[in-house]
């Protein structure tokens, strides 16, 4: 009878820790979906970006004050999570406070009481971007992809750490060994007054804040999969898997090199023989129109995405009214990607039409069209994602496979064919100006 | 500019057996537009000032395709880029300099994986190369005192991370220079990049290159400075739209350095 406790702990745990597992799977499934993509170069530099822009969170400050919260919340979020840790060995072999045993009182003190500050520090910062979202309410959070769950999600995930660090802060106001240690209650010391002195009701109430906390962070846990919060993690492996190469540099295509070389090449004949094997090779799809054109680093950016909303506060197009939104192709692709992994789940593993796709059903041409590719959103984004390399890839459909670029485009593109500038003007007279006054 | 411009070609060097220092690239708008035509002049103003040994393509220089990838045209594209890098490499060109920051940008980082690799740089940076090897001295104080605002060409700036080279030309010209709210990698674009020059904006409630204008216009600047032909249009539209071009200039740094 004694160990039910801790069997029951030990299912709370596997559960919790195999659902999450289950749902990694099926977002590393989501994202091999896409095409695969070379990022063995620049090893070195991948490390530096991913702990200076990630653990660093150089990108993050920025904007100062949502930086500063950003870095309280983070790093409170992380060092709290250490207590974790003994919580879990606590509830597998029913110990209480296994630290105590093993650290010395002073530096066990220290720890808890480092945790106590950071919980109210980070419980301040909540409240502070809770205001800013739902008082204040900056531009950037009430854009029109912000309706609904976006919204709800931003809030949900703010009340989960209000509730995770006031548990924290109750569980150790109301254990009394704790409190009569005198080390580390800086904050729960101003707190345990409010629960009387009863020692049965104390234990009662420790022991409920103790349960609550540890599932309430496996539930928090599991919410991630289908939040924007993913980034907590995510955005580790998007700052590695981020572009090293200059922001101006777009990717040459290489079907694309085959068949440009193959045309301008005088000896290729045109008649000739597919070579052997050829013909079960599929015609390769210029540009993208749905999730699985796109390659895994952008679905990566996708689940990555946490919808903070500065690529979008400073884009060109976006600031002056028109249609398109970074944020909004990034939210756009993860939920497309999710229809098509549901879709993949509900018919035993393989994804069947479903008359839908990225390109119309979710982003416009509209929104394509407006991007002027002066990578404001890439330069913003505090995690390494791009939006800008999905917008080109969509282009590329559209114009290479559609040919449905605006009518001035294709004027532009014909005289670039005909006479080797955007203009209608003789390529004999490209050098006129040197005569001209 | 009264005398003719002696602008010497690649064809004209090979047949003489020579090679010059750089291949000047005009680009489209350098050798078409009317605006940017003056800045193309100037900028062989400076060279020929500086004595630099320069040739052009002329008639065999062709559209460096980046307009049209980005339009999403990319078979268009390594055609254009195919057919330059050809034409390149048999004049064995090493060194390219342009007044284009997309033109910069699309030989600089995407020719090479289609066989062209060249030493690009831009006007601005070839500029501030000839002021600090002493080839290239401003003796005139034509812009002293006059407030001078930078506006950041994405495709230098955001694009290749060359934000210092235009603002060091321009601190030479004893000028005044005022920085906008929106600098550097934070600037906001002028509007035409992405092959949005060539066509109608989308719906909304302001046209992008007038919002730039008034970032701009918060300096109270004497002059507006570009590193781009693009951005010049975009930019002197813009101030005509405020009705401020009696008052405001709008000149690229090749402009500000010949005439100082």
């Amino acid at each position: 009878m004694q160990y039910i406790p801790n069997i029951l702990f030990l299912i709370i745990l596997a559960l919790g820790i195999g659902y999450f597992t289950l749902n990694i799977k099926k977002l590393i499934r989501n994202i091999k979906l896409g095409k695969e993509v070379d990022a063995s170069d620049n090893k070195g530099e991948r490390w530096r970006n991913m702990a200076r822009i990630a653990l660093g969170q150089s990108k993050m400050v920025k904007r100062p004050i949502a930086g500063f919260l950003h870095i309280v919340v983070y790093v409170g979020f992380i060092i709290i999570n250490i207590e974790v840790l003994e919580i879990i060995i606590d509830g597998l072999f029913g110990t209480h406070r296994i630290g105590l045993k093993v650290l010395p009182e002073s530096v066990y003190g220290f720890l808890i009481g480092s945790f106590e500050i950071l919980a109210v520090l980070v419980l301040v910062s909540v409240v502070v971007f809770w205001l800013r979202r739902n008082v204040i309410k900056l531009k950037r959070f009430l854009s029109s992809e912000m309706r609904g769950w976006p919204k709800n999600d931003g809030n949900i995930i703010l009340y989960f750490e209000v509730v995770l660090m006031c548990l924290f802060l109750v569980m150790n106001a109301t254990d009394t060994t704790f409190q009569n240690l005198g080390h580390g209650n800086i904050i729960s010391q101003f707190i345990a007054p409010w629960f009387g002195d009863n020692p049965d009701t104390l234990h009662m109430i420790e022991r409920t804040a103790w349960w609550l906390h540890i599932v309430g962070i496996l539930i928090f846990l599991n919410y991630l999969y289908f939040s924007k919060h993913l980034h907590i993690l995510l955005a580790f492996p998007n700052t590695y898997y981020g572009s090293v190469q200059p922001k101006g540099k777009f990717n040459n295509l290489e079907a694309v090199t085959n068949e440009v070389k193959l045309m301008m090449d005088p000896n290729a004949d045109p008649f000739a023989a597919a070579p052997e094997g050829a013909e079960e090779e599929v015609p390769a799809k210029f540009g993208a129109s749905d999730v699985m054109d796109l390659n895994q680093i952008q679905l990566l950016n996708a689940y990555t995405c946490t919808e903070c909303g500065r690529c979008t506060s400073a884009c060109p197009a976006n600031l002056t009214g028109k249609k398109l939104s970074p944020r909004k192709i990034m939210m756009d692709t993860r939920d497309r990607l999710e229809e098509v992994g549901k879709n993949i789940d509900a018919n035993g593993g393989e994804f069947k039409d479903d008359g839908k796709q990225l390109l119309g059903d979710y982003i416009t041409n509209e929104e394509l069209w407006a991007c002027t590719t002066c990578n404001a959103c890439v330069e913003e984004c505090p995690v390494s994602i791009n939006p800008l390399s999905i917008i080109l890839d969509m282009r590329r459909y559209l114009v290479m496979e559609q040919s449905a670029a605006p009518m001035e485009l294709n004027n532009m593109m014909t005289n670039i064919e005909n006479n080797g500038a955007p203009w209608p003007y003789n390529q004999m007279d490209r050098l006129n100006w040197a005569k001209e006054e | 500019m009264s005398e003719e411009l002696k602008v010497p070609t690649m064809a004209e060097y090979m047949a003489e057996g020579k090679q010059p220092e750089i291949l000047f690239w005009v680009g489209s708008a350098g050798s078409y537009d009317d605006r940017a035509k003056k800045i193309t002049k100037a900028f062989v103003k400076i060279l020929h000032k500086a004595k630099v040994d320069f040739a052009v393509l002329g008639t065999e220089e062709s559209n460096t395709g980046d307009v049209a990838k980005r339009a999403g045209n990319e078979f268009l594209f390594q055609m254009q880029a195919m057919m330059n890098i050809e034409v390149l490499n048999a004049y064995e060109v090493k060194r390219i300099v342009t007044c284009d920051p997309h033109s910069f940008n699309c030989i600089k980082n995407e020719y090479p994986s289609l066989g062209g690799n060249y030493d690009v740089v831009h006007h601005t940076q070839y500029i501030k190369e000839l002021m600090s090897s002493g080839r290239l001295t401003l003796e005139g104080d034509t812009y002293k005192g006059k407030r001078i605002t930078f506006h950041d060409p994405c495709y230098l700036g955001r694009a290749n991370s060359e934000y210092d080279a235009p603002r060091d030309v321009l601190k030479k010209t004893n000028a005044n220079l005022v920085e906008m709210k929106r600098h550097r990698s934070t600037a906001l674009c002028c509007g035409a990049g992405g092959a949005q020059m060539f066509k109608e904006p989308e719906k909304g409630n302001m046209d992008i290159n007038v919002l730039r204008t008034e970032d701009a216009l918060e300096t109270k600047p004497d002059i507006i400075a570009t590193g781009c032909p693009y951005c010049n249009t975009m930019m002197t539209d813009g101030v005509k739209a405020k009705e401020k071009e009696s008052e405001i200039s709008v000149l690229d740094i090749a402009e500000l350095i010949a005439n100082s």
